[in-house]
């Protein structure tokens, strides 16, 4: 009966090794192979580190920062006033804001064209108000406009899923002892709250720092970043060798900031957890 | 006073995360070709809409790969899982974390990967790549969705019901599935999600003709969509709040009878 059941397991392991594990280690082949001939090469991975791509790099981080330090600056409170809403209300106000995310992430950025756009709906508005047009659409606003638009719920959402989960009692308990609201907030429910806030910041920094499409629609595509930059090697300049490279290297970047970011996280289980 | 700061708060954002939806909306009734000029109001794009064949065969492939990815990445995940489950030591902690690879790596990663697989093995790329590549990053999540409800489970209720005399099909129909079938609700409604949503990883690993909605409006969003996309969007979202509506209220209502036990 058990062996049986263990069986089970065996179509999904030959599923991962062949669409998984294969394409993984084809592309760190690829990397390591040089565009001309047949040779084997770092030379991929020491052309990214250059004066130029180290750039490229930079600016995918420094966005996908800003971009998860706003969607938790506002995500927070939030997900926060959310939990302390009546249980019906509460339900209301979460399954509202996740609705949004069912309607298809290319259709809601590409409405933020028509709203920011030169003869979008917020010019027209000043326009009657006789100010304007002003440029919001095609600069970087527009991108952290967007990418908030599209990741806020990711950061809402963990957040939320911790705090309901919060005892009431430990709040009474720090009242009783005399905490005031605010410092029994920041003891306790705060510190509480951070298994949640750490998966938020991990969800919206992953494709932050990974989008092409954001940057593309809403900035016009004029400033490179490493999602943009792995697409253009793939379909545009058909190097498929240094774009595998860039591929790796994001995935490492990637894995480091989620290790570094799951030591602050001091809940308990670690069952099961990749680290 | 604060309960209500705290309210405008939260209507302020859902004002923010339904403002686009609700242009789109508005502009799916202007009778006007452009975004721009407000021409009167107009069914003339939902006419257009279903004469579209670019967008009719778009939403067809969105649909078709994200009913049979789910589906099947319904099935071959709780299965999986159900055996994972059972697993201990050295392949148990192999299968979790070769289950997360999809999870934490970014789209944009796996999508290409794939895509080299392909290539690689000289597979021609079409609806079969991208139905295989939205199996393969939807598996790990319902995976994902449905271990926690098996380790809840009470391990001896199985055994009891063998030791009665039923046969293994029987003790998992009768006595597993009920007991894990919120996670695999969960995990279908996640890999729905996601194949419905997805856009890099089709990107890459699609061809010869197959469009889903989300490559089609990438495309078309640079050159300006025909307002036909509009009209589809709106009868998106009320499809899916009408739906979201009916499991929610499936949901209280259940709520409710639970409670009067």
């Amino acid at each position: 009966m058990s062996k049986k059941v263990k069986a089970l397991a065996l179509p999904y392991g030959l599923w991962m090794i062949a669409f998984t594990l294969a394409p993984m280690a084809l592309m760190a082949i690829y990397a390591m192979r040089s565009s001309q001939g047949q040779a084997w090469t770092f030379k991929n991975f020491a052309n990214f580190f250059s004066p130029l791509y180290m750039k490229v790099l930079w600016e995918s981080v420094y966005i996908a920062i800003i971009t998860t330090a706003i969607s938790l600056a506002i995500g927070y409170p939030a997900a926060y006033f959310i939990s302390v809403l009546p249980r019906k209300q509460r339900d209301i106000f979460l399954v509202l804001s996740i609705l949004p995310m069912w309607m298809n992430f290319l259709l809601r950025t590409y409405s933020w064209m028509n709203i920011l756009g030169r003869n979008g709906l917020i010019n027209k508005m000043l326009s009657a108000i006789g100010i304007g047009p002003v440029s919001i659409l095609y600069t970087r606003g527009a991108v952290y406009l967007g990418m908030l638009y599209n990741f806020l719920p990711f950061m809402i959402y963990p957040i939320y899923a911790v705090l309901i989960k919060i005892s009431p009692s430990y709040l009474e308990a720090a009242k009783d002892l005399g905490a005031s609201s605010w410092s029994a907030f920041w003891k306790i429910t705060m510190p509480l709250s951070m298994p949640g806030v750490i998966t938020g910041i991990s969800m919206v920094f992953m494709p932050a720092v990974s989008t092409f499409v954001i940057p593309e629609l809403l900035e016009g595509g004029h400033t490179m970043y490493i999602g943009n930059l792995i697409q253009h090697q793939f379909l545009q300049k058909g190097d498929w060798n240094f774009g595998s490279a860039i591929s790796m290297i994001l995935m490492a970047f990637v894995l480091l900031s989620m290790m570094v970011l799951n030591k602050f996280d001091t809940s308990g289980s670690k069952e099961d957890a990749l680290w | 006073m604060v309960k209500r700061l705290e309210k405008a708060y939260i209507y302020a954002l859902l004002f923010f995360l339904y403002a686009p939806i609700g242009v789109l909306i508005v502009y799916s009734f202007n009778q006007n070709k452009t975004n721009r000029v407000w021409g009167g109001f107009s069914l003339r794009w939902y006419i257009a809409l279903f004469n579209n064949r670019d967008i009719m065969s778009a939403l067809y492939y969105t649909l078709l790969c994200a009913v049979l990815a789910t589906i099947i990445s319904t099935i071959i995940g709780t299965f999986t899982a159900i055996a994972v489950d059972s697993l201990d030591g050295l392949m148990r902690v192999v299968y979790v974390n070769l289950n997360y690879i999809p999870v934490i790596n970014t789209d944009i990663v796996t999508g290409i990967s794939m895509m080299l697989a392909f290539a690689f093995a000289k597979i021609k790329f079409g609806f079969a790549t991208m139905l295989i590549a939205h199996i393969s990053f939807c598996i790990p999540y319902v995976i994902l969705s449905v271990l926690p409800k098996l380790k809840q489970m009470d391990p001896n209720m199985v055994e009891a019901a063998l030791d009665l005399g039923a046969t293994p099909w029987q003790a998992f129909y009768k006595i597993v599935l009920p007991d894990i079938s919120v996670g695999i609700t969960t995990g279908a409604l996640l890999a729905f999600t996601l194949s419905i949503d997805d856009f890099v990883i089709s990107f890459f690993n699609t061809g010869s003709g197959v469009t889903n909605l989300s490559i089609y409006v990438y495309s078309a969003a640079k050159k300006g969509i025909s307002p036909e996309i509009n009209a589809l969007s709106t009868i998106m979202i009320l499809v899916v709040t009408a739906l979201l509506a009916i499991i929610n209220k499936r949901a209280l209502s259940n709520n409710s009878k639970r409670g009067e036990k």
